[in-house]
């Protein structure tokens, strides 16, 4: 059904505008099947509209592509038979107990069985003993779960989860996480947009995208190793007074306290350390090249972004 | 999360009736989220109730009480007899007496009196003169029902007061002419043309609203995204949100003709059946004339104020309020498109003529036109996606 080459969603020069303002433009990815695709960008980047393109809730502009081996304009309606949409707001009926939720979803969808596929996803849930509770009393964290569970109920192939751990704790995070792993070990192609940096490092794959321009993708070793970034920690005394005095010298692209320590990076190596060599030798300061983190590269691509977009 | 790595037992996905299953699954949702809403619910039963018990009792076209003034121009005894018969109606009050024009104006242009008498200099000599002479009659119009009714008893009023006090015998001819104006007869009557009326009226109200915020309410509620995520198309949508409602209507419907036979006495003399059938046609109408109306607006305020442009032409023009004959033939026109006006015809027909549907082909072919019209809108208003 995928075209057999092992590739969920394939589309090439996705472009879309609200009222003249381009959100989306010449988005291009490939996201293999049974990979976790992490999606990963500041806010109003585009993200949501691209997986809502993905998905056939909005049409592109311009663009084309498959998602699950069907077209994105013209099969729409077969596309969301096997898709599990999971919307950043939560989007089931407060109204409706976590068992009339469920039961809605598997009748829209036709199971066969509606109020035993419910059960079941409801014991899966780990939710036994709150299925008659209204779906709008639930905590942000069994919200989230019960959600997963609504868009996963149909047994789609592909799921698209919009900043889906937003506003949950880490125990529900990590869960949440799990769970997801352990539907793409059955499979399952899972494609996330998050904000969090531990979440991106669990994916197979990430993309980062700021203004509408996809950046970079590859795995997330392979992210910063394309970053070309330099990075230096130093931790010590007085790291205050060090922040201003670096910030804007030439060849450092980039300051960044973390905690106790303070990130210095640049892409061009030999300025950096230029621009450093005074401090470096200064009492009370330890100096050591680390290789960046993926926070790291995805500040300094978003500052960067943001001269060339804005 | 104990049972993480259980993979979900995959479920068989049926295929045929598609249309009819996910018809079904909204309408489940749909009566649910109905049975949730304990005040809307309420409302179902409370508002017919109200309005048929307001409109059956406190509205009373016939005058009762209406503060008067009179405007004494000679203090004779056939003035005083006039007076006094004109109060043992009940229908007037007296309030002030006065014995100059100005007074008299002003008490009718402040709105403390609605209804003024004058008798003239001279009166009692002319008519014994037999001069008929006038009886000036002033009546603030701005209420045109009640003033109307007020003058069309004041004639007959007059007539018997004199009758009585003319001790010089009957004269030849009456001393006023009798123009009786009352546009219903005693109250009982009155509410025999209402109660049919309030049907169509109420059902149109209630039913147009509750599909005109449905909708609306899911943008709003951010749930339209996940439903135009799922495989359900827009006919699906449309008619597992008016169904649960054909039946609220129904029930509506049921609690205004049941009140009105066992409260006010009104007949049912035509056919039950043909009465259930025409009144589901119309509840269905309405529903989709509301869910027209949800397609077509961005939120719920919208939708209410649309329903309310909807909803005032039809109570005007359907001739619930003002005989339709008597209307220009524009407001004719008007009236002919909106569902209210033949559902009033084939309601009032039914329960008081007891008309066959040979008589009402016509009223319920329109009904059906009209209905399938606001669908097929509807379905393609209504947007599929976000853009």
């Amino acid at each position: 059904m995928s075209g057999g080459n092992g590739i969920a969603i394939d589309v090439k020069g996705l472009t879309k505008s609200f009222g003249g303002r381009e959100v989306v433009h010449d988005l291009s990815m490939q996201v293999k099947r049974g990979s976790i695709y992490g999606f990963l960008g500041p806010n109003g980047s585009g993200k949501t509209t691209t997986i809502r393109i993905l998905c056939g809730l909005l049409t592109p502009d311009s663009g084309e592509g498959t998602c699950l081996g069907f077209d994105i304009r013209r099969d729409a309606e077969k596309i969301k038979r096997q898709v599990g949409y999971m919307t950043q707001r939560f989007s089931l009926y407060q109204d409706l107990s976590v068992r009339e939720n469920l039961e809605f979803v598997a009748r829209l969808y036709g199971l066969r069985d509606a109020r035993g596929a419910a059960r079941d996803m409801i014991k899966r849930l780990g939710l036994s003993g709150r299925e008659e509770q209204l779906a709008g009393e639930l905590s942000g964290g069994w919200k989230q779960r019960l959600a997963l569970g609504a868009c996963t109920l149909p047994s789609p192939k592909l799921l698209l989860l919009d900043e889906p751990t937003a506003g949950v704790d880490p125990k529900a995070r990590r869960d949440f996480w799990n769970e997801i792993h352990a539907l793409a070990a059955d499979g399952l192609t899972v494609l996330v947009s998050t904000h969090y940096m531990d979440e991106a490092e669990r994916c197979h794959e990430i993309a980062y995208i700021a203004y509408g321009h996809l950046l970079v993708h590859g795995t997330v070793e392979e992210v910063i190793a394309k970053s070309a970034l330099t990075t230096y920690t130093v931790t010590g005394e007085d790291l205050n007074e060090l922040t201003p005095a670096l910030t804007g010298k030439p060849g450092i692209d980039m300051v960044a306290p973390f905690g106790t320590s303070l990130h210095v990076s640049g892409r061009d190596v030999a300025a950096l350390e230029t621009s450093i060599a005074p401090w470096r030798e200064k009492s009370g300061l330890r100096w050591h090249k680390s290789s960046p983190s993926l926070e790291d590269v995805f500040i300094e691509l978003m500052s960067r972004s943001k001269d060339n977009f804005q | 999360m104990s049972d993480v790595d259980q993979p979900a037992p995959a479920r068989e996905i049926r295929e045929r009736f598609g249309f009819l299953r996910r018809s079904y699954a909204m309408l489940i949702k749909e009566f649910i989220q109905l049975k949730r809403d304990r005040v809307s619910f309420a409302m179902i039963v409370m508002l017919p109730v109200m309005q048929l018990l307001l409109f059956g009792y406190a509205i009373n076209t016939t005058p009762h009480n209406l503060p008067s003034a009179v405007l004494l121009q000679e203090d004779s005894d056939l003035a005083r007899s006039i007076l006094k018969a004109l109060e043992n109606t009940a229908y007037f009050r007296f309030l002030y007496e006065v014995h100059d024009v100005e007074d008299f104006d002003n008490l009718l242009k402040s709105g403390k009196v609605l209804f003024g008498v004058e008798i003239p200099r001279g009166f009692e000599r002319a008519v014994r003169r037999g001069d008929r002479p006038a009886l000036l009659v002033a009546a603030d119009a701005t209420d045109p029902v009640a003033a109307s009714a007020a003058i069309g008893s004041l004639g007959m009023v007059v007539q018997t007061a004199l009758k009585h006090d003319l001790y010089i015998g009957n004269p030849p001819e009456m001393p006023f002419e009798i123009r009786a104006h009352a546009r219903y007869n005693p109250a009982a009557v009155s509410s025999l043309n209402i109660v049919p009326g309030l049907v169509g009226t109420i059902l149109t109200m209630t039913m147009l609203i509750f599909t005109a915020l449905s909708v609306t309410r899911e943008v709003e509620r951010g749930t339209m995204e996940s439903l135009l995520s799922m495989p359900i198309r827009p006919v699906e949508v449309m008619f597992g949100k008016i169904i649960p409602y054909v039946l609220v209507g129904f029930v509506q419907a049921f609690l205004i003709i049941g009140i009105g036979v066992g409260l006010f006495g009104v007949p049912v003399l035509g056919n039950l059946f043909l009465l259930a059938l025409l009144s589901t046609l119309f509840i269905t109408t309405n529903l989709a004339i509301g869910y027209t109306i949800s397609t077509l607006v961005q939120n719920q305020l919208q939708a209410m104020q649309m329903s309310m442009m909807f909803f005032l032409p039809s109570i005007l023009l359907s001739g619930f309020m003002f005989p339709f004959a008597g209307m220009p033939a524009w407001a004719q026109y008007v009236g002919e498109c909106l569902p209210l006006t033949h559902y009033l015809r084939i309601v009032r027909a039914i329960m008081l003529k007891g008309a066959t549907m040979q008589n009402l082909h016509f009223d319920a072919l329109a009904l059906a036109v009209l209905m399938l019209l606001a669908m097929t809108i509807a379905v393609t208003r209504f947007r599929r996606t976000l853009d």
